[in-house]
């Protein structure tokens, strides 16, 4: 399991094994109360997510980065330092924002990026100029790795030679083609906009789709056009060619490595040695290598001269793999589900009493769940406490699970006969007594549907948590979204569809012990 | 002549309308006095003030000499039971701890819980083993005689009940009619008991409250009303309950 955070704490060095002993020792002590086990919890995560030893490298969400990452690791290993790799995290604002709040100590950065979008400045700067910038934000720049790999155009071959294109500047005299283009690209400062008003180019029908999904549209001819990086290993598997970028429009994108000034003088000078160590036609073949095999640890072996297969990942099987995401996934699932418990219900007990604040505990929780899952663990990675951490990803789950448990809670409240109420109130209960001897039992069918409905609700997007590196089944679905590899996508999918089943038919169990039996006469 | 519960200058509206004028009323100790009149005439407000369900908008009501107020009506609640048409017990809630509710709330012993449960199924007439069922599994009159023993459970000086025969069958109502007006009689309970039966009013009531219109109309007997009417609407209510013999 990646504890992602806690082996990145100081002096209390908690592990897999650990976290999974001290949680079974949780649930042992249960007598104790469930609200003594939350607390426990809550107080390992606090411990776990302390502080950092190992080097964390990170890596962005497509094979190159991953296999840099690799290959960073490799590296510091190598030279006697322990590190670890955490893949995948997303774009480059998380990498950025990740670096700089010390979740990650470095990660694999093109130096165009750093210009366009971290540094935000429309000019061409030198290494100097770039390394002098960063110095403020306390990062520090390796010098280029040695390859340049810029956005490009990729078409199919056989389209590109029926049209006679050759230059993204012949693409003006083919306003039907269609492009399906990276969400990063299209909002790029040195993207989609300025390329397009650059060359003058027609093209109204444009589209937005994920990268490794762009190449299997591109190959079944769901779109003519897509952006690429010129290493991309893609685009000799798919026989696509790149259209020459005559107007000399896209900037460098030399490799480099970003890193934390902080970081300890040997980690730097390990990172170093990878300075020009990697060419163009190297690192295409080790990205083809990564695809093929699927395996990133062994493409980055194969960088070391070193591709025994023994090497490669260290045999965990598929069924090791399935419990470790299987449990991450629940804890994902379960600890923000007890949060959105703990939270909603007394919310919509507020709420259930109508007026101002009724209104605006609904408004908040409803506006919670409109926000785009993405974009929510997007807004939360910048915020101190959360970073690209297990903490973001259950946060945002929590006010995920709001909603229906908040909406259910209240309506549940709301839906008891005016008669039964004040019957309550004409016996002299006092309102506390009221509310956990009568208004709560009879609205628990409606606040155990809302629960049931955030915990299915949780399964499915706790799948997203992947995205910042929380883990969990998204892990698989997210490798094989890259891969292009179904088998890969469904080894998360299934297991987290069965999850939600499972969810469901133990809270039909659990309707039996908690609803009172009058209730279900 | 002792007055239990005194109302002098109670009213209330509801947004603009009012539901009872300045209203003064006396309910005499063990006896039952009936409010009656039409639908919305204010008689089941003048209920509801009693037990601070509503807050009335000007008046005192005192109870046993002292006055209601927010901070003693929790306390005076417990020496008041409440009936309402359909019962008012709460379905999760077997008919045992719907009784018992408010006295184990209170920390009763158990002793004393079961004794009295004894006395007031022996009261009710109810069966013991319909103790363990839930309100859904209950005929109507069956509820009601749960709803009348969770109300005369910590033996209330007052007993209040908004309509509590008015949803069930004639033949039922009858025997209920009966039961209750012998237990009226064997506690000496002090009843104020809202009906929009006159039939039930004259069996029922040693006094009779008639109100229209969110006032009292006219106090007395069923003879005073019938021989002595203040008011034409009086003679009106009155002759409008036909009997079967005239049709």
């Amino acid at each position: 399991m990646i504890w992602c955070c806690a082996s990145r704490n100081d002096g209390f060095p908690v592990r897999q094994s650990d976290g999974l002993v001290r949680w079974r020792a949780v649930k042992k002590t249960r007598r104790l109360g469930s609200r003594r086990s939350l607390i426990a919890v809550l107080l390992f995560l606090g411990v776990a997510c302390a502080h950092a030893q190992p080097i964390v490298i990170g890596s962005k969400k497509f094979t190159e980065s991953y296999v840099l990452g690799e290959i960073a690791k490799h590296t510091l290993n190598d030279a006697g330092i322990s590190a670890e790799h955490r893949q995948g995290m997303g774009g480059t604002i998380i990498l950025w924002q990740a670096l700089q709040g010390g979740q990650i100590d470095a990660y694999p950065e093109y130096t165009g990026t750093i210009v366009q979008e971290v540094l935000k400045t429309e000019r061409a700067l030198s290494l100097n100029e770039i390394r002098d910038a960063l110095t403020k934000f306390g990062v520090g720049i390796t010098e280029p790795l040695g390859f340049n790999n810029t956005y490009a155009l990729v078409m199919r071959r056989s389209e590109a030679q029926r049209l006679g294109l050759r230059t993204i500047s012949d693409l003006r005299n083919h306003p039907e083609l269609k492009f399906g283009l990276t969400h990063e690209f299209l909002d790029r400062r040195d993207g989609w906009q300025p390329l397009r008003a650059r060359y003058a180019l027609p093209q109204q029908n444009v589209i937005g789709i994920e990268h490794a999904l762009g190449y299997s549209a591109l190959a079944s001819g769901s779109i003519d056009v897509k952006d690429a990086y010129s290493t991309d290993a893609k685009i000799g598997e798919y026989d696509l060619i790149t259209l020459e970028d005559d107007l000399q429009f896209f900037p460098r994108y030399d490799a480099v490595f970003l890193y934390r000034l902080a970081l300890p003088a040997p980690a730097v000078a390990a990172l170093r040695k990878l300075q020009g160590a990697l060419d163009e036609k190297r690192m295409i073949r080790l990205n083809a290598e990564a695809e093929r095999t699927k395996n990133y640890t062994r493409a980055a072996n194969l960088f070391f001269g070193d591709d025994r297969a023994s090497t490669m990942a260290p045999g965990e099987t598929f069924f090791h793999k399935l419990k470790r995401w299987t449990l991450r996934h629940l804890e994902l699932a379960g600890i923000s589900l007890v949060l959105s418990v703990i939270v909603g219900v007394p919310l919509g007990i507020l709420a259930s009493r109508g007026g101002t604040i009724g209104q605006a505990i609904l408004g908040f929780a409803g506006v919670m769940q409109t926000i785009p899952s993405l974009a929510l663990l997007a807004l939360l990675v910048p915020l101190p406490f959360f970073g690209i951490s297990v903490r973001t990803a259950i946060a945002a789950l929590f006010l995920y699970g709001l909603l229906p448990i908040v909406r259910n809670t209240a309506t549940g409240l709301q839906d008891i006969p005016r008669a039964l109420r004040e019957s309550a109130i004409a016996l002299g209960l006092r309102p506390m007594a009221r509310l956990w001897q009568i208004y709560l039992p009879m609205a628990s069918r409606s606040i155990l549907a809302g629960i049931k409905t955030s915990a299915v609700i949780n399964i499915g997007t706790a799948t997203l948590a992947a995205l910042i590196g929380a883990g969990g089944l998204g892990e698989p679905i997210l490798s094989g979204l890259n891969l292009n590899d179904h088998a890969t996508i469904l080894q998360g999918a299934i297991p987290a569809a069965l999850l939600a089943l499972l969810v469901q038919w133990l809270f039909d169990l659990l309707d039996r012990v908690v609803i009172p039996k009058g209730l279900r006469l | 002549m002792s007055a239990l519960v005194q109302l002098v200058d109670v009213s209330k509206r509801y947004g603009g309308a009012p539901a009872l004028h300045s209203t003064n009323l006396t309910v005499e100790r063990s006896k039952t006095t009936v409010l009656i009149g039409p639908s919305g005439c204010g008689k089941s407000t003048l209920l509801r003030v009693i037990i601070g369900l509503t807050a009335p908008d000007s008046g005192t009501i005192s109870f046993d000499g002292s006055q209601i107020t927010q901070a003693n009506i929790d306390a005076l609640r417990h020496r008041i039971g409440y009936v309402i048409q359909e019962g008012g017990l709460f379905p999760h809630l077997t008919a045992r701890a719907n009784i018992l509710l408010v006295a184990r709330h209170l920390g009763k012993s158990p002793e004393e819980m079961r004794k009295r449960l004894v006395e007031l199924c022996e009261l009710t007439r109810f069966s013991n083993n319909l103790l363990s069922r839930f309100p859904i599994e209950l005929s109507g009159g069956q509820r009601q005689r749960v709803s009348l023993m969770r109300a005369l459970m910590l033996s209330p000086e007052l007993l209040l009940l908004d309509e509590p025969l008015g949803a069930l069958d004639p033949l039922v109502r009858a025997s209920l009619q009966k039961d209750l007006k012998e237990i009226f009689a064997r506690l000496r309970q002090t009843a104020l008991l809202v009906t929009h039966d006159l039939a039930e009013a004259a069996y029922f009531g040693d006094g009779i409250v008639l109100m229209n219109g969110g006032r009292i109309v006219q106090q007395g007997s069923i003879n005073d009303l019938r021989e002595r009417p203040v008011d034409p609407f009086v003679s009106e209510f009155i002759n409008a309950q036909r009997t079967l013999a005239e049709i």
